[in-house]
């Protein structure tokens, strides 16, 4: 390091300004940058600035912007594949009425949004509890916190054949350990058969992955309150329970936020567990909207009516997601 | 002597402190009892279904056939490889596990060098619009997966290159870029900025510090961001499912969704031995680098 220093000092003594081997005396620092030559550097590093975030800007844009202004686009062109090369017929908003007629459409907005809400406060009340366990000091806290971060980390084909293996019939745990308690349970389809228990596998294995994140984001929060507002609160004679209430839950809310975002619009854009577990059967019972984009771009091949659903998405993540940035303007 | 007195009086403050958590011990041990009870519950939903897909794995498939039950309880009286054997042989899942390694590690290599590049910038040059930039990559990761893949299976088919690995390695970076230039830019912003001044004041050029000062200190969230870039870019599964059609290009994870699957029945001891194996590299780099993925995961998302 130091020889490196002084052969830099040996080629360029001009740009420090000063003898390097001054360098090496105690000379009283100056506030700030010492740079003499402040001007040039400061256009340089922005020159420099410019080109090192160039890259991240352009591939999010490549692989975001250009295809919402794609999707838009083609949601005003009858465009299928399967009429030949893409026609790029304009058809004005025929898409999108034909879109909000649709029954099967409705019903999946219904679905996510029913889902989302049920999921997100689900997930929230108990990742708080995990935070809280994960929080408190016991011999085997770090056992705890690696058993509850490994399902989090599993692609999501594992956890819904996790789950898939568990609720089938025959090779399933769930209906086993049911038919301990009554022979007639011993072999209840769950995917596939009924609406409603096929959605309690789906919610199930989505909780049982995304859990862990709400939890890990809440344990975070609970970490950066200070102590001494609890000993306060203690020497106050607050209860477990009041403290709880006026110190942890308000001091949580930062945390709370950011799970409650994140969770949301992970919630909003299901479609993994969905396509592995069910297939968005049985019919269409538990399609959701971005099963129903990906049926219309890749199934369907339908370029123009797959725009307009896929606009509606982008609509809603980034209503959701603009609260966030709105709410946590970012710090720079 | 005097020690016998002096040893006296702090043994009878401690008696007395002792006392006082003594009265409520019977209490205590509830609670404390109740508390390890909610743990070992906790930790058996979350690790059983993982017993469970390793056992059904075992299996043959006759015992699978048959159900569970009977010989095939919890515990099985036998155990095979033989699922092992045949998700390579007949499954031949050997081509997806490589295409997957290969997209992910690929992926986590460019979001490395493209976000640390971005990080260090947005962390330390002073860039006009830093804000909306910032701002702007936070909104990306939000952007609907879904969305996204019409426009760009068209987009693919015209450069003629649907089915194939390699355009993912550019797909993904959507999951890896917003998160991995989050965090390596908080993590720019910790390193002194007296480091670097003082190798300026020396006279080094800035890309001279970014290599010699900067990324040897950065080297930890580098390691952190890296972890976090691979397990979002192993995971995924609608870009794969969207834009790959025949066997030999397949990911690890759609694969699977292909396995086991006989006119009468799921042979699921096929796809859980799949399962296990694409469980094994993830729960390492969890169980490894656990204090990291949990710093990079909530790094800079509050604060």
């Amino acid at each position: 390091m130091a020889a490196e220093v002084s052969t830099t000092e040996k080629g360029r003594p001009a740009r420090t300004g000063r003898p390097g081997h001054l360098a090496r005396f105690g000379r009283p620092k100056r506030p700030g940058r010492p740079t003499p030559v402040g001007h040039a550097r400061e256009r340089g590093d922005r020159r420099l600035g410019y080109m090192l975030v160039a890259p991240v800007v352009i591939l999010l844009l490549a692989i975001t912007a250009y295809p919402l202004v794609y999707n838009l686009w083609n949601s005003f062109h009858f465009d299928n594949l399967s009429y030949g090369n893409l026609p790029h017929n304009f058809v004005g908003g025929a898409n999108y009425s034909k879109m909000f007629k649709s029954a099967q459409w409705v019903s999946a907005l219904e679905r996510t949004l029913v889902f989302t809400a049920v999921t997100v406060a689900f997930d929230m009340v108990v990742g708080l509890g995990l935070a809280l366990m994960m929080h408190r000091r016991f011999r085997g806290r770090g056992f705890l916190r690696a058993a509850i971060l490994v399902p989090w980390a599993m692609p999501t084909v594992v956890s819904a054949m996790l789950w898939k293996t568990m609720f089938d019939p025959s090779a399933g745990f769930v209906d086993y350990i049911l038919g301990a308690f009554h022979p007639a349970w011993s072999s209840i389809a769950w995917l596939g058969a009924s609406v409603w228990r096929s959605w309690i596998a789906i919610f199930i294995a989505d909780s049982w992955k995304n859990i862990p994140f709400v939890a890990i984001i809440l344990l975070a929060g609970l970490q950066i309150i200070p102590n001494d507002v609890y000993e306060a609160a203690r020497i106050d004679g607050a209860s477990w329970w009041q403290s709880f209430r006026s110190v942890t839950l308000p001091m949580l809310k930062p945390a709370m936020s950011v799970a409650l975002i994140f969770r949301t619009i992970q919630a909003l854009l299901v479609f993994d567990v969905i396509y592995i577990m069910t297939g968005g059967g049985p019919g269409n019972s538990t399609e959701t909207l971005s099963f129903l984009s990906y049926n219309t771009f890749i199934i369907n091949t339908d370029f123009g009516e797959g725009g307009a659903m896929s606009l509606v998405l982008v609509v809603l993540a980034l209503a959701v997601s603009f609260v966030y940035v709105r709410a946590f303007r970012p710090q720079t | 002597m005097t020690s016998a007195v002096a040893d006296d009086v702090p043994a009878a403050v401690a008696v007395s402190i002792s006392r006082g958590p003594r009265r409520v011990s019977g209490k205590k041990i509830l609670r404390e009892t109740l508390f390890y009870i909610a743990v070992a519950i906790v930790v058996l939903i979350a690790l059983f279904p993982f017993f469970w897909i390793l056992r059904t794995s075992l299996l043959s498939n006759s015992q699978v056939a048959a159900g569970v039950g009977g010989a095939n309880g919890i515990i099985p009286s036998h155990l095979s490889g033989v699922a092992y054997k045949n998700v390579f042989t007949e499954a031949s899942f050997f081509t997806p596990l490589l295409n997957s390694v290969i997209v992910a590690l690929a992926t986590t290599v460019v979001t490395i060098v493209v976000a640390s590049m971005a990080g260090y910038a947005l962390a330390r040059l002073r860039i006009a619009g830093a804000g909306p930039i910032l701002a702007f990559i936070l909104l990306a990761g939000f952007f609907p997966v879904l969305a996204m893949i019409g426009p760009l299976f068209l987009v693919l088919r015209y450069l003629n290159v649907l089915n194939n690995i390699y355009p993912l390695i550019i797909v993904y970076l959507v999951y890896t870029l917003p998160i991995a230039t989050w965090l390596l830019k908080n993590f720019f912003e910790q390193i002194p900025s007296e480091l670097e001044d003082a190798a300026l004041t020396d006279g080094a050029t800035r890309l001279q510090v970014l290599r010699r000062v900067v990324i040897p200190v950065a080297v930890p969230g580098v390691f952190t961001a890296a972890i976090l870039s691979f397990i979002l870019a192993w995971n995924d599964f609608a870009f794969a499912v969207s834009f790959l059609t025949s066997t030999a290009h397949f990911t690890a994870p759609l694969a699977i969704t292909t396995f086991g699957q006989s006119q009468y029945q799921t042979f699921y001891n096929l796809i859980d031995a799949a399962v296990v194996i694409i469980s094994i590299p993830i729960a390492l780099l969890v169980l490894f680098a656990q204090r990291r993925i949990v710093a990079g995961l909530t790094a800079g998302s509050f604060r």
